[in-house]
């Protein structure tokens, strides 16, 4: 099973335009796979107080992550905030499946058929290995811009502690606990949608996230499914790049010359045609599957908003009932005066996290349909000088 | 619907050109029992403009260079309708109404007002004056425009034989089931041996159905197989596309099946026309020129995907021999191997290719539908400037689906059909090495018959039945002369397939390259279309603020 490593001047796919601050700044300056497992180095360097030094690293893996991301959701102060979402696990099954196949079909093929393959297979191991590093070091960059999750504990133990934190994966029961969680917050995700806010900010933004959100599901699955054809065409030209390179080798007339030519042109272009897919997953598709965490994260906060105005609203029925029946009154009180503060805390914190989300989003969305634009015409570009540079050549031999 | 895309190649190739120009025509008889085609017929008109200088031709008009009109016995061609007559070639079908299916013909020749038909006018194209015209091309980018400078001269090896001719099949018509126009126009044609030239007139068009087709291959096959030319294989049928169109389904589909037909069949018959031998075969010539061809009897079993099959079952039957033919010529031997290996090769390059046009179109199909979904997404974003790039970006994926549609459809009719058409094509050269291991077979089996004819006679000497002897004598003579024919046989089948096959590869390398030229520049046109889409893109996305 081959190991990756991956240095930290590797270009990123960063969906997100974040502010580098001296006083804390956190990268992922290597990544370890092995056999089922990755191992991600977080780097730190930190002018705060609260280190002991300024410059640590510590190695992290998944799932050390995800309950960092946990103890933010289920973290009562953060209801305001947009929960920065967590990595996606890594998926290498379907490459190592490929590679395993590749590995049982060796006997039927050519050994320069062999060699071909498994460099594309490993270069496509690769670029999954990169991306999921990239995913991993933009929740960190995420957070540790937040002004309020970058103060966390359990963030500060994340990045410093240099042991292992032993959390380890959701046992059976705790997922299932997750699973009922879900379904009942979405079941009150539907209640609560249908109170019309008196805000119209929130009353705004609530109708835009639950239509943008669904639209950006849609969009990211209709990415992947072109960038997957996209693909698979530029298979097909790899394989009739080595057929015609066959039949220039058989060939004994004029056209051996030819079909060598053609067939080294189709190589190149076949690479091209590989890093066009390559780029618009990383530019266009993990964008759409970033928004889409993202507008899921805002979703969840306008649903605890909303939880706390219907407690609020609880509240104050409770506490007309107690001076109605002159019982408890001094109980209701305080707990009415609790959903309030808690409520306005949100409002005041959400609206200014849904402002920032816009801000990120517009920004990270500019970004990278710019690159995306500038990739696509070099591409076109090589492409379409290799072909003309081909056809001249083949043409003036004709 | 009209849809012109040209594709302009050499002589030896066919021009492309054609008007979808489906009649609907409603027959009562629609379902008119046929013995030959279970699919269908379709109309050939052939139009063949001799081109001076070979242009980019767009959907209605070519240009024709006219040489003096050679003389037309005028009362030959009157014998002949205007038209596929409707009663002899709709016996059982009187209602049908073909009397509206036209007869495109040149405009030129005075003569040729004698014999337009009666029916409304012909649905044709304008001839414009006999100078090399260059046309606007319509259709798509993928138009080239292609000169010659002078033409393109096929010589036999004898030579002498020259001609220079264009052929087309277009204008598939359904009158009841479909025809084709097929047009043909030459310049001049002289033989080696007489000045005359072989065609009656220089252009003319005329109808013919996809069975008539299967029928001159069946009748060249039978004629020309079995003593070493290379006859080209005419186009497969298809059950499932022909009974998608018959059933009257206008649809994309269907309309691709048309054609792909059409194409195969201008291919097919160009690759005919070329043949120095073949063109002058009166199957070919009745085929070319008459206005009236005799039905095809029993296509069906003649069918070129049957005649195929016949000839691979003999070709087994061949090897399957206990004799091994002692070949006494290392060519023979060499190039049945190479012609082997290029089987092999070709068909895997073909499969590769066909499932470059699969994944194209999915690719095209998966772009519209990310468009959509991204106009969408422009639609709910509430931040303008992002909202109105959103919408770019999904009007630049529609375009791109468009290329990829159209560059799918170029890897096809370019590159997977011209590599189809040599596997069919080298399917037939093995046959015509199989027959000559036939002929050889039945040279000896002769030979071996005439020695024991030999022994029989000389046993007999001995005896007395003069009668016997004599008739034993007879016997041998005549063998005699079969083993001598036998040996003639197998000597002119050798030298007529060494040419054959020297014909063969000089084409297929012109083929080949002229069609992988002109795929590699429909990709450029991809390319700098795609430049041209993303560089108008660029700074819509770069004036989000």
């Amino acid at each position: 099973d081959t190991t990756f490593r991956s240095y930290s001047d590797d270009p990123r796919a960063v969906n997100v335009d974040l502010q580098t601050d001296a006083t804390l700044q956190v990268d992922i300056s290597d990544a370890l796979s092995e056999r089922d497992k990755v191992k991600f180095t977080v780097h730190t360097k930190s002018t705060l107080p609260n280190f002991k030094q300024n410059e640590f690293s510590v190695v992290r893996q998944h799932e050390e992550f995800i309950w960092l991301h946990d103890s933010f959701v289920e973290n009562e102060d953060y209801a305001g905030y947009i929960i920065p979402p967590a990595p996606p696990r890594p998926d290498f099954d379907a490459s190592r499946e490929k590679l395993q196949k590749l590995g049982e079909g060796e006997g039927s093929m050519t050994k320069e058929e062999f060699t071909k393959m498994k460099q594309e297979l490993e270069a496509e191991y690769l670029a999954i290995f990169k991306k999921t590093v990239a995913m991993h070091e933009v929740f960190l960059c995420r957070v540790a811009a937040h002004p309020v999750l970058r103060k966390d504990l359990n963030f500060h133990v994340f990045l410093e502690y240099n042991q292992d934190l032993s959390v380890r994966g959701k046992n059976k029961k705790e997922k299932l606990e997750d699973f009922f969680k879900n379904v009942v917050k979405s079941a009150d995700g539907v209640l609560v949608a249908g109170v019309k806010d008196v805000d119209d900010f929130f009353e705004h933004e609530k109708t835009f996230l639950l239509e943008y959100h669904n639209r950006v599901k849609d969009a990211s699955a209709k990415s992947d499914r072109m960038i997957r054809s996209h693909k698979n065409a530029a298979d097909d030209i790899n394989r009739i790049a080595s057929s015609l390179y066959t039949l220039g080798t058989q060939d004994s007339t004029d056209l051996c010359k030819f079909f060598l030519k053609v067939s080294e042109l189709f190589e190149k272009t076949r690479k091209i045609e590989a890093r066009v897919a390559a780029d618009e997953d990383l530019k266009l598709a993990d964008l759409l599957k970033y928004y889409l965490r993202e507008s899921q994260a805002a979703k969840d906060l306008l649903y605890r908003r909303s939880r706390a105005l219907v407690d609020y609203e609880n509240a104050n029925k409770a506490l007309d009932k107690a001076r109605a029946k002159n019982r408890d009154v001094l109980q209701a009180e305080t707990s009415q005066q609790l959903c309030c503060h808690k409520f306005e805390k949100i409002s005041e914190s959400a609206k200014q996290e849904l402002i920032d989300f816009k801000t990120r989003r517009v920004a990270a969305f500019r970004k990278n349909l710019v690159e995306l634009a500038e990739l696509e015409l070099k591409h076109a570009k090589g492409n379409l000088q290799l072909l003309q540079s081909c056809l001249g050549i083949l043409k003036g031999n004709t | 619907m009209i849809v012109g895309q040209i594709l302009p190649h050499t002589l030896p190739l066919l021009h492309f050109y054609f008007h979808l120009n489906i009649k609907n025509l409603s027959s009562p008889n629609n379902t008119r029992k046929e013995m030959c085609d279970v699919t269908e017929i379709e109309e050939l008109k052939i139009n063949v403009h001799v081109f001076n200088v070979c242009v980019c031709v767009c959907v209605c008009v070519c240009v024709c260079f006219q040489s003096e009109p050679a003389s037309l016995p005028a009362e030959d061609i009157s014998t002949n309708s205007n038209g596929p007559k409707q009663d002899s070639l709709f016996d059982d079908d009187p209602e049908d109404l073909f009397a509206e299916a036209t007869e495109e013909v040149s405009l030129d020749s005075p003569e040729r007002d004698v014999l337009l038909s009666d029916g409304p006018s012909p649905a044709i194209t304008p001839i414009t004056p006999p100078t090399s015209v260059i046309t606007p091309c319509i259709g798509h980018a993928h138009d080239d425009m292609f000169t010659h400078s002078s033409f393109d001269e096929i010589e036999e090896e004898e030579g002498g034989d020259s001609f220079d001719m264009h052929i087309s099949v277009s204008d598939p018509e359904k009158v009841g089931e479909f025809w084709f126009t097929l047009s043909l126009s030459f310049l001049s044609v002289s033989l080696s041996q007489t000045s005359m030239s072989l065609f009656k007139r220089n252009e003319f068009s005329v109808k013919r159905r996809f069975s008539d087709f299967l029928g001159l291959h069946s009748k060249l096959a039978s004629k020309y197989l079995h003593i070493g030319y290379i006859v080209p294989p005419a186009p497969e049928k298809s059950i499932v596309g022909m009974t998608k169109v018959k059933v009257g389904k206008e649809d994309q589909s269907s309309n691709e099946f048309v054609e792909k037909r059409r194409s195969a069949l201008e291919r097919y018959l160009m690759r005919t026309v070329k043949h120095p031998v073949l063109l002058k075969d009166p199957d070919v010539l009745q085929f070319l020129e008459s206005s009236d061809l005799p039905r095809a009897v029993s296509t069906q079993a003649l069918s070129s995907a049957g005649l195929l099959r016949m000839v691979n079952k003999a070709a087994d039957a061949v090897n399957k021999m206990t004799i091994k033919m002692n070949e006494s010529d290392a060519w023979f031997e060499e190039k049945q191997q190479h012609f082997e290996n290029l089987d092999v090769q070709l068909r895997k390059l073909h499969a590769s290719v066909e499932s470059l046009v699969c994944h194209r179109k999915e690719l095209s199909v998966n772009t519209a539908q990310f468009a959509k979904s991204a106009a969408m997404l422009g639609n709910s974003e509430d931040h303008t400037a992002l909202s109105r790039a959103l919408s770019q970006l999904a009007e630049v994926e529609e375009k791109i689906d468009q290329l990829h549609q159209d560059q799918a459809n170029a890897d096809f009719y370019l590159f997977s059909e011209l590599l189809g058409d040599y596997v069919r094509l080298i399917t037939a050269v093995k046959g015509v090495f199989d027959h000559r291991m036939k002929t050889w077979q039945k040279w000896q089996d002769s030979q071996m018959l005439l020695q024991k004819k030999r022994e029989a006679e000389a046993k007999l000497q001995f005896t007395n039945k003069p009668d016997k002897l004599q008739q034993a004598k007879d016997e041998i003579k005549e063998l005699e002369g079969k083993v001598q024919q036998g040996e003639r046989d197998f000597e002119q089948i050798s030298k007529t397939i060494r040419k054959e096959v020297s014909r063969f590869e000089k084409e297929r390398v012109k083929d080949f390259k002229t069609i992988i030229i002109k795929y590699l520049e429909s990709l450029v046109q991809t390319q700098q279309q795609l430049i041209k889409y993303w560089e108008a893109f660029l700074p819509e996305a770069k004036a989000i603020s």
